[in-house]
């Protein structure tokens, strides 16, 4: 094994970590923009983040061990998924276990923990959005194993660099129906478990109307840090898989330096391009009320639903 | 559609910043690095304040192209930018919403009333001046400021 | 005698001896002790000889003839059933042990004691049954031994003798299918044996094959808690004391399993595809309706028996994808299929019974099993809230706990499934995804329900501020299973040698090998798509490596301790937390037409005049559907029946003595 494979793990975890806080300034960035605004600059987030590391560490008088660790678990699972998914390469020392079945359960893990860190400190808004947050979570689970089992029964195979390596070989593969289906019903899950609008409005300061951000109201300094670190690390791995799933060119096959670094710079321009739409989405879109969420969510876990029949059928 | 036109016509609204001078810059010794997160509270004023704090925040001042933002959790802030003088029912959560922050943190008293009462002195509902709770670090005068005398204090504390 | 012989004679000698103990011995601290140990020992000898049968494949077998009149006792124990005595061996280890300081106070007494050995015997010996007397006998003597226990409790708790009543009435509705199924093979075959039926069952005809394979779904379909004969479950599981819903819930149920797997593929060698359908359906409707009702329950053991439904659920959803494949020939997908679905049985006895151990430490520290009453535990209780949340974990299939392993390939084996060209299984795996993928997400918001409003933030009453962590021997059971939740999912390549040789034991699935091990890495054997271990560790040692890191920071040494943020309101109590039925109500309200939630408002006036309100109480409930609109109907159409057949009873001697005279009668005619 060559130390340019062995490197590319590394080399993906390096990128999602920047990365992840610059997607979240190129959203707010662009916002700003349309709203006629000048906005921060996009490195903001990765400011805000070195100076949070910087202060003090608290902890709620009722909290237990859970809320404690609910961050680095968080960051923990999304770190191991970003070394598992073709973002840069397909070729990688664990190609063979990047399995999206794998990928979905990590991400689920995260979730998990911090719905739990949420209920510990006993705060009536705690409870809220981790309530909130499971059933958006309960609902969009199907939809995401659905998604990706479609996907699968059409390359023939769960594993993620054999399905992005099967797109890359044959680019007209994407256009069947059951594809982009799947993968419509994939985008509509990923602004879910993201909190991105329409389901979850980000920047929203009324507690009732919180879904993510209610759930990391008592975090505070680094802990802060890494529950935003978390949340842009999942949005990045999102949008990455998405792109690669859709336009896999430019990712690396082979271990040369030289493909890699087209490959980063293929990552870097795709994950920004899905979030300079994404800020132009949020710019016309409102936050949609919490109980039509379901409804939402059934749509993509019908669409998703199809997309495994016509998958069925077409092989 | 229409939406989409109106964002083409209306174009930038912000208007040019001053540019920074070394005097006025790294209020906090710079510890907070470029990034400051604020939580406005209200602890009694007539909201003109309010209002003017939040036209700092809007497109015309736009106070987050200096590394400014408002969080909705005092956990999750630096500054407390404090408006209003102190009434006696929100002493304590005053106090609390300070001890809730998490140091290095700094307080703003934001206009004359909550540097020193203002017009509501010696009134019935008023128990004092911000700094007579928690420590005021600075203050920026007015009543209401305007938003280029906030505009000013909020770069001193970030320092751009 | 092979190693396996020796452990499975050892075993049946410390049941034996346990029983023993527990009549004779006359200080209950002894008592309980000893047959608590001894027991424990039976169970670890059942757990031994089950690995010696798993690690070579070659099946204990003895035969009694003068035993039982006319049939005589006749066991074999092979690969297959070896799976289900590792399960039942480890689960009443553990339970017995937990049992010791469990049944201390109140549960002393000589025949409680003396039935749970009794109860355990009867688990190891049902899967190692080889002939249709010794089968019915021992299926017989687990009924009526559970049955006592779940009575065990009646002075305390008002439910359970309705409890045992219904458990009683449909453990033996399932015994008569059982009968008839067993029956009509027997009858086919001349000999009871199931050497003997195995070989003419080929022979029988298609419509008796299928009556028989119905039967068996009734009969052991009611065991493993499948809609719509699942009504016993959530009554007598919580009902019954801990160690003895941990034994029923994590073992016994598996035993549903074992004998539709055993008279489906084994002795009747598999079947046409629209049996397998049928299972499908009623294993995708457990799954789903066991989720959704253990997600709108407070109460935590009622919660946990529903759970036990929709696990029961995806094991029949895995075994019915198994037969498909089997009978439109796929016998590599089949042998993935049946891997997954034995590996989930261990799998889910690990957790599940952790999870009633856990809930009976927290029922005998609090007194309470109502989640709304809870919380704070994690503080006070700190071993059996970390015990719990680990189950919780495991049970939502999460890396790096064992349920993920399972999930994962019971899915692997529907996704490559889909790719056949037979209709049947074209429509069967679409619905079978869907319906793991929804349980997956369900299942996930029910236990951040549970151990979030149970376990974290603050005591709701006096009951769960005064509670007090449990004696160690309690400990140590939920330890033991903790430590195998945490072994399988480690070491799930040593399980890999035995599920082939159970695979191949059970007969009509060619080519077993369920997945294939490469160092870490859990592999399928048809395809370059794996899973490694490696992943979770990573994970818990990313969390390590991170808590580290946290600490070296400028400030990070210390945590400052903090009242909660509330907006600057002045009292945090209790009452402001999430309880367990609002943190489910936006679930609840999506699946409002499948759950049907009940609202009782009663507003009391005041008497001087209506405009005036005194008080109101609202109720909120959700019935079970199924006992609303099936069993309710049967069960009133049954009485009416009974009523009018009431009327050939009148109390006239002289009526009584015509029918004796009538039946005569005909009889003589019949006889010509």
């Amino acid at each position: 094994m060559s130390v340019t494979r062995a490197a590319v793990p590394i080399l993906q975890v390096v990128l999602v970590v920047v990365a992840g806080p610059l997607l979240i300034g190129v959203i707010r960035k662009v916002r700003a923009r349309l709203e006629g605004r000048v906005g921060a600059p996009i490195h903001q987030p990765l400011r805000d983040l070195r100076k949070l590391l910087t202060k003090e560490r608290l902890l709620p008088e009722h909290a237990s061990w859970v809320f404690a660790l609910a961050p680095a678990v968080l960051v923990s699972s999304a770190v191991a998924t970003a070394a598992l998914v073709p973002l840069v390469s397909t070729v990688s020392p664990f190609a063979h276990v990047s399995d999206l079945v794998t990928i979905t359960a990590l991400l689920l893990l995260g979730t998990v923990a911090l719905a739990l860190g949420a209920l510990d400190p006993g705060t009536a808004f705690g409870g809220m959005g981790s309530s909130r947050e499971m059933t958006i979570a309960a609902l969009t689970e199907p939809t995401l194993l659905l998604s990706i089992a479609a996907i699968s029964i059409l390359a023939g195979t769960t594993n993620l660099p054999a399905v992005v390596a099967s797109t890359l070989h044959r680019p007209e593969a994407v256009i069947s129906i059951g594809y982009l289906l799947a993968i419509v019903a994939l985008a509509i899950a990923t602004l879910a478990e993201s909190a991105r609008l329409p389901v979850d409005n980000p920047n929203t300061h009324l507690e009732l109307t919180m879904v993510h951000e209610a759930m990391v109201l008592e975090y505070a300094g680094p802990d802060l840090a890494l529950v935003e670190s978390g949340s842009s690390i999942r949005l990045a791995i999102f949008l990455g898989l998405l792109a690669n799933l859709l336009v896999p060119w430019g990712i690396a096959t082979t271990p040369s330096v030289a493909r890699l670094a087209l490959g980063t710079l293929a990552f870097v321009g795709k994950i920004s391009l899905l979030a300079i739409l994404l800020g132009v989405f949020e710019v016309f879109t409102a936050k949609i009320r919490l109980f039509r969420v379901p409804e939402l969510l059934a749509l993509s876990l019908v669409l998703s639903f199809l997309a495994v029949i016509i998958a069925v059928v077409h092989r | 559609m229409s939406l989409f036109r109106k964002i083409l016509r209306t174009g930038r609204v912000t208007e040019r910043a001053e540019p920074a001078t070394g005097a006025e810059l790294m209020l906090a010794g710079g510890r907070l690095r470029g990034s400051v997160q604020v939580r406005a509270v209200d602890v009694g004023s007539c909201n003109g304040c309010e209002l003017e704090l939040a036209s700092t925040f809007g497109p015309v001042y736009d106070a987050e192209r200096f590394g400014v933002r408002l969080v909705a959790s005092p956990r999750h802030a630096d500054v407390l930018c404090v408006t209003g003088p102190v009434t006696h029912n929100m002493v304590t959560p005053l106090v609390k919403t300070y001890e809730a922050a998490a140091s290095p943190k700094l307080v703003v008293a934001v206009g004359d009333c909550a540097r020193n009462c203002g017009v509501f002195t010696g009134g019935y509902g008023v128990a004092g001046a911000v700094s007579d709770f928690v420590p005021v670090d600075f203050e920026i005068a007015g009543c209401p400021p305007h938003p280029d005398d906030l505009l000013r204090g909020l770069r001193r504390l970030t320092g751009r | 005698m092979s190693f396996a012989e020796i452990s499975l004679v050892a075993a049946l000698a410390t049941g034996a001896a346990a029983i023993a103990a527990a009549l004779a011995i006359g200080e209950p601290r002894r008592r309980t002790l000893l047959t608590g140990v001894l027991t424990a020992g039976c169970g670890a000898g059942g757990l031994l000889a089950a690995m010696g049968v798993l690690a070579t494949g070659r099946p204990v077998e003895a035969e009694f003839p003068h035993l039982l009149p006319f049939a005589g006792l006749s066991f074999r124990l092979d690969a297959f059933g070896a799976v289900f005595v590792l399960v039942a061996g480890g689960g009443a280890s553990a339970a017995a042990l937990y049992g010791i300081s469990y049944t201390r106070d109140h549960l002393s007494g000589r025949s409680f004691q003396a039935l749970v050995p009794a109860f355990v015997l009867t688990l190891l010996l049902v899967p190692a049954a080889n002939s249709m007397s010794t089968f019915l006998m021992l299926w017989e003597l687990m009924a009526v031994t559970s049955l006592l226990l779940v009575l065990a409790e009646q002075r305390r708790s008002p439910n359970a003798r309705e409890a045992a009543m219904w458990y009683g009435v449909m453990t033996h509705l399932g015994f008569i299918a059982l009968l008839l199924m067993f029956s009509l093979l027997a009858a086919h075959a001349a000999d009871g044996s199931f050497a003997a039926i195995r070989h003419t069952s080929s022979t029988m005809a298609p419509a008796l094959r299928s009556l028989v394979f119905l039967l068996a779904l009734v009969g052991f379909g009611s065991k493993a808690g499948m809609v719509p004969l699942h009504a016993w479950l959530p009554r007598a599981h919580p009902e019954a004391p801990s160690h003895v819903s941990a034994l029923m819930s994590a073992v016994m149920v598996n035993l549903g399993i074992y004998g539709l797997v055993r008279v489906g593929f084994g002795l009747l060698g598999g079947g046409p595809s629209w049996w397998w359908l049928v299972l499908l359906a009623l294993g995708a409707v457990s799954a789903l309706f066991g989720i959704l009702h253990a997600l709108a329950s407070t109460d935590l053991k009622r919660m946990l028996a529903y759970s036990t439904t929709e696990n029961m659920g995806l094991v029949l959803v895995g075994v019915a994808a198994a037969g498909l494949f089997t009978s439109t020939g796929h016998p590599v997908l089949a042998a993935a299929a049946l891997g997954a679905v034995l590996l989930h049985v261990i799998n889910h006895a690990a957790f599940k019974g952790l999870l009633f151990l856990a809930a009976g430490s927290v029922v005998r520290g609090t007194g309470e099993r109502d989640l709304d009453q809870l919380g704070g535990l994690m503080r006070r209780m700190p071993v059996t809230g970390a015990m719990f949340t680990l189950g919780a974990v495991a049970i939502t299939a999460l890396p790096p706990l064992n349920g993920f392993m399972s999930e994962w390939l019971l899915l692997q084996s529907l996704i490559h499934g889909a790719q056949s060209h037979v209709v049947a299984v074209a429509v069967a795996v679409p619905v079978a995804i869907a319906v793991l993928a929804l349980t997956t997400g369900l299942t996930a918001a029910t236990f951040v329900k549970a151990t979030g409003t149970g376990f974290l933030a603050l005591p709701r009453t006096r009951a769960a501020e005064d509670a007090e962590e449990s004696p160690r021997s309690m400990l140590l059971g939920m330890g033991v299973l903790a430590g195998a939740c945490v072994f399988l999912a480690i070491a799930v390549g040593v399980l890999a040698g035995g599920l082939a040789r159970a695979i191949a034991a059970v007969g009509g699935v060619t080519s077993p090998a369920p997945f294939r091990v490469h160092g870490t890495t859990v592999s399928l054997p048809w395809q370059i798509v794996g899973t490694s271990v490696v992943l979770g560790v990573a994970v818990v040692v990313g969390v390590v490596a991170i808590s580290v890191a946290l600490r070296v920071l400028p400030r990070g040494a210390r945590r400052r301790r903090t009242e909660n943020w509330g907006c600057g309101r002045t009292q945090q109590t209790a009452r402001m937390e999430y309880t367990a039925s609002s943190f489910a109500e936006p679930l609840v309200r999506v699946f409002d037409d499948v759950l049907h939630p009940e609202l009782d408002i009663d507003v009391t006036h005041r008497e001087e005049s209506q405009y005036y309100v005194e008080s109101i109480s609202l109720q909120r409930g959700i019935k079970d559907a199924f006992e609303e609109r099936v069993y309710r109907p049967v069960l009133g159409g049954v009485a009416a029946w009974g009523r009018w057949a009431r009327q050939i009873q009148n109390g006239s001697v002289h009526r009584y003595l015509a029918y004796g005279f009538v039946a005569l009668v005909l009889l003589l005619v019949a006889i010509r």
